[in-house]
């Protein structure tokens, strides 16, 4: 893909993300940080494909740290998520 | 690009929205997150699915020992220390980041400036927010430390990182790139050391947004969309709540990261009257409270270091069910350490989120109510905000506690808050300063509740 493509794609997301954070209630934006925490462990994708090949390298361990790294923040940021909504669900039985 | 890949990469991405989406009310977000792990799943698969993927084995097993620790982790911390908990996965965020950066430099990748934007902005996240869990913690001391020459110190490492990157996007020196790598983490350190603690929520949304944008980076250096995708919405996300935690101070993105308010000068000018403060006793406040139709509730970060929600909840309850009183919760933006955190707190104690409201929802109500009952807060209240423009916390938007009939503060001392500003209400007719630790306070009159 060249770089125009790519920074369409990047000017579009940025209004997305604009508009939908917007809509994000106060009461929740701790749960937003830790929601978009996890998601920025997106990145793993890309320690993924560097670790992909098959001989040891430097670069592969490099990769392998930020692919422990990276799970720490996905498992752990959507794990806290759930923690805290699962706080604010409960006062719906009442 | 296979096109399992481009079909995952677009079915993530909306996931990702939804998840994001779904934090619109309280009813929606649990859904939400559940959809953000789908997305999460499926961009895995179908990366590790790739042809071009020899080895499977080992960054699996990697992942879920990560991914373990960090379930272990986000399990067992307390939710008063949740600002701590999101700076550390914030830092871990902006180490993947560097490592990646790097991982793919030395392995002959000729996509040099989106890595160096890469390692850049995800190691600034990175030791930055180490550091912010540094303070946060009490590892570090909380308050601003400051030195000379900070400001020019902090501009001539930025210029040498900048030189230093033009040089390596030229010259291709895998060598340059580790000195930046190592500059920029210094210079990390640096950014965050004077921020002080009533900062920290600004400071937090930033480095949020820095982990956004280096993934970006990284999306830009490996083609890939997806990573564009959720990097530019995670950095808007960030972006957009220091932009609301700033503007509830009243202050400018630059005063903040400069190392915020000039406390000296500011407090030496406060007029040294010796005006006495009304000091009241948990009964009185229990006696007050008994025959209040209405109270709204005022929490801060001392609410939270003293634990005092549960103590708080209860007597919410006791007011409500035996004296029939209408309690409601008021939240400054800006309340606590992180955007948020008194919501999360005051759930975790069932309060339900019917009764808890954002500033601008409740501030009219104060003029109705018979009781406000600040408890570890300060200067979110302090009407000198709205009235004196020396004041270094003027123009910035307060609750307007005093209209209640009675104001209670439940503090430790009559010390001013992190703005060194004064607090006049403390001496206002109709205040009755409650000192002590926030939740013994409220025990107290709860068992005086309880026994009349």
């Amino acid at each position: 893909m060249d770089f125009w493509t790519l920074f369409t794609i990047f000017c579009l997301s940025c209004f997305i993300g604009y508009f939908v954070v917007w809509g994000v209630t106060p009461a929740l934006h701790s749960p937003l940080m830790s929601v978009s925490n996890a998601i920025s462990g997106i990145i793993i994708i890309g320690a993924l494909i560097t670790a992909g090949n098959s001989e040891l390298s430097f670069s592969k361990i490099l990769s392998l740290c930020a692919i422990f790294f990276a799970s720490i923040n996905i498992f752990g940021g959507f794990a806290i998520s759930q923690r805290m909504l699962s706080l604010f669900k409960k006062k719906e039985k009442k | 690009m296979p096109w399992y890949l481009s079909l995952s990469s677009i079915c993530s991405a909306i996931m990702f929205i939804m998840a994001i989406r779904g934090l619109a009310s309280p009813k929606t977000a649990r859904q939400g997150n559940i959809l953000g792990i789908i997305g999460m799943i499926i961009a895995i698969t179908a990366t590790i699915a790739l042809p071009q993927i020899n080895d499977r084995l080992l960054p699996l097993a990697i992942m879920i020992i990560g991914g373990i620790t960090g379930i272990k982790i986000a399990a067992k911390v307390q939710m008063t220390s949740l600002p701590q908990l999101i700076a550390v996965f914030n830092g871990f965020g902006g180490l993947s980041a560097v490592l990646i950066s790097l991982a793919e430099i030395i392995s002959g990748s000729d996509k040099r400036i989106d890595n160096s934007i890469g390692i850049i902005i995800g190691a600034i996240a990175f030791s930055g927010s180490m550091i912010a869990f540094g303070k946060l913690q009490g590892i570090i001391t909380a308050k601003s430390i400051k030195f000379k020459a900070q400001h020019s110190l902090n501009l001539i490492l930025s210029l040498l990182i900048l030189s230093m990157t033009i040089i390596f996007i030229h010259s291709h020196s895998v060598n340059l790139f580790y000195w930046i790598a190592a500059i920029t983490v210094i210079l990390g350190i640096l950014l965050v050391l004077p921020i002080g603690g009533a900062d920290m929520p600004v400071i937090i949304s930033i480095l949020n947004s820095y982990s956004g944008w280096a993934a970006v980076g990284i999306g830009f250096s490996l083609n890939n969309t997806l990573l564009i995708i959720v990097g530019s919405i995670v950095g808007a996300s960030g972006a957009i709540l220091s932009y609301i935690m700033v503007k509830a101070m009243n202050r400018s993105l630059l005063n903040v990261i400069m190392g915020g308010l000039n406390n000296s000068d500011s407090a030496q000018k406060q007029s040294i009257e010796q005006k006495l403060a009304k000091t009241g006793n948990p009964q009185d406040a229990a006696f007050i409270m008994e025959n209040a139709n209405k109270i709204i509730i005022v929490p801060g970060y001392g609410m939270a270091v003293a634990q005092a929600q549960y103590a708080l909840k209860e007597m919410a309850d006791i007011l409500q069910n035996r004296y029939h009183a209408e309690v409601k919760y008021a939240i400054h933006p800006v309340a606590g350490r992180m955007p948020g955190h008194m919501n999360v707190l005051l759930a975790e104690a069932n309060v339900p989120y019917e009764n808890v409201f954002a500033m601008e929802d409740i501030n009219r109500e104060f003029a109705t109510a018979d009781v406000a009952y600040v408890i570890g807060a300060n200067d979110i209240t302090n009407p000198i905000a709205k009235t004196d423009s020396s004041s270094p916390i003027y123009g910035m938007p307060v609750l307007d506690v005093e209209k209640a009939k009675t104001v209670f503060f439940v503090k430790r001392s009559l010390a001013s808050g992190y703005s060194g500003v004064e607090n006049p209400l403390f001496f206002a007719d109709n205040t009755l300063m409650l000192y002590g630790d926030a939740k013994q306070v409220t025990e107290q009159i709860i068992s005086a509740l309880e026994n009349s």
